[in-house]
């Protein structure tokens, strides 16, 4: 990599997270608001670390009763059945259409514990000043923040599900607790991906670069 | 390709977001993209239309969202039974069954998310169509800008499909207009953000501080790599 340049921190710059403008605050430490847009300036997003990290455990947490607890229970005359996510899944698979069930698996099971562990991994290696694979883990953060709003997929379809099947007294859906918490893992990760700041990634490496 | 350096006139110096690594935009030609030299963060783009484009795409989306809101989406028929559903009866339904929080969050990102966006974006579109535009639209990019993430048109699409699929074993199901509305949505959200292009309003707005003229007492290590 040929890139000696300095970052904005360095050259005691800061970059408006709304606009984009560049300025040179007079005290580094408070540098007030953006003079184009308005918007309030920081050279990092403010605890980035702490944040991040307090919404990464809060969804791990959450993740738990998002997968154990039933998202749906459907009445059919009068006895009542649960469905967890993986039941949701199985019954795709099971009814022929495996596509479906490979993407609802990929949605809500592989995405979410993906970001978890990806959100975790760039946690550490910032904490640690890791400075190898920069560009890599960059692009790890873009895909979190890319990839994340899709695991909303289950809730959109227990919503749909429970609005559509209430044919009583044939057949009714009710939502489950598992729906809530697994909407809440998805807004907090999501949340943490948007508090993390990928600047920090190269902060160990540039200051050691020159 | 890289750029050297060129007299500063037309070129802005900005930090990546990404890497923060300081740079230089070089003059870019329809469709070009700068990415950062870092990192790749695509730091600008060049839309041969950046402002009437979008704007029609957004009025056009306001026009579908309208729809595929007050439209069922699908109608259900089992045994002389029948049920119907619109996008925001689908959250009510949710929330009556003893699910309030997970309705708002349904609510938020189908219906809330893409509608404030659409009305952002068209109050700062119409509003940058005449230089210096007011300041305010700053404020408003900056709320569109933050609702992207959690519009959610294209995410809802497709659990509609497998809430369909699900059922189709159990009823018979008629996607209504309402659904066919949606699918337009799920095209129209992403050539909006396509052919927008944000520099272009920063560049007309007026700015807070009273002033119009960019702040050229910057200067950063131009090195740019130009892509497609």
């Amino acid at each position: 990599m040929s890139a000696t340049g300095l970052t904005a921190a360095q050259a005691g710059l800061v970059s408006c997270e709304t606009c984009n403008l560049l300025t040179q605050p007079v005290h580094p430490e408070r540098p007030g608001h953006c003079p184009r847009c308005g918007a309030e300036l920081e050279s990092r997003r403010p605890r980035s670390i702490q944040y991040t990290w307090a919404l990464v455990i809060a969804a791990a947490i959450c993740y738990i009763p998002a997968n154990l607890l039933p998202v749906m229970n459907t009445t059919t005359l009068g006895t009542t059945e649960p469905d967890t996510i993986m039941g949701g899944v199985v019954f795709l698979y099971t009814s022929g259409s495996w596509p479906l069930a490979l993407v609802v698996l990929i949605a809500s099971v592989m995405v979410p514990i993906g970001k978890l562990i990806a959100l975790t991994y760039l946690l550490v290696t910032v904490q640690r000043g890791v400075q190898g694979g920069t560009r890599e883990r960059t692009r790890l953060y873009r895909m979190v923040e890319i990839i994340g709003r899709w695991s909303m997929l289950d809730v959109f379809v227990d919503t749909f599900t429970v609005a559509l099947l209430q044919l009583k007294p044939l057949m009714s859906v009710e939502p489950g607790l598992g729906v809530l918490f697994f909407a809440a893992v998805v807004v907090l990760t999501m949340l943490a991906a948007e508090t993390f700041d990928p600047r920090l990634i190269w902060d160990s490496g540039t200051r050691v670069e020159k | 390709m890289q750029a050297t350096v060129e007299p500063a006139g037309a070129m802005e110096t900005v930090a990546c977001p990404d890497c923060d690594l300081l740079q230089q935009i070089p003059p870019l030609n329809p469709s070009d993209r700068a990415r950062c030299t870092r990192c790749g963060h695509i730091l600008a783009t060049a839309p041969r239309d950046p402002l009437d484009l979008p704007l029609a795409l957004t009025f056009t989306a306001a026009i579908f969202l309208i729809i595929a809101n007050t439209i069922p989406l699908m109608g259900l028929s089992v045994l002389g039974l029948t049920a119907s559903t619109t996008i925001l009866g689908g959250a009510l339904e949710m929330w009556q069954t003893g699910e309030p929080i997970t309705a708002a969050i349904v609510a938020f990102c189908a219906v809330i998310a893409p509608a404030l966006y659409t009305v952002f974006m068209l109050a700062v579109l119409i509003a940058a169509r005449r230089p210096p535009a007011p300041h305010w639209i700053g404020e408003m990019l900056r709320w569109a800008l933050s609702m992207q993430p959690w519009s959610m048109i294209e995410v809802m699409m497709l659990g509609i499909l497998v809430a369909l699929i699900k059922i189709a074993e159990l009823a018979t199901v008629d996607p209504g207009i309402g659904m066919f509305a949606v699918g337009m949505l799920v095209v129209l959200f992403p050539a909006i953000m396509v052919s927008f292009d944000p520099r272009e309003v920063w560049k007309r707005v007026e700015w807070v501080d009273g002033r119009l003229h960019p702040l050229s007492a910057v200067r950063g290590t131009p090195r740019m790599e130009q892509a497609q």
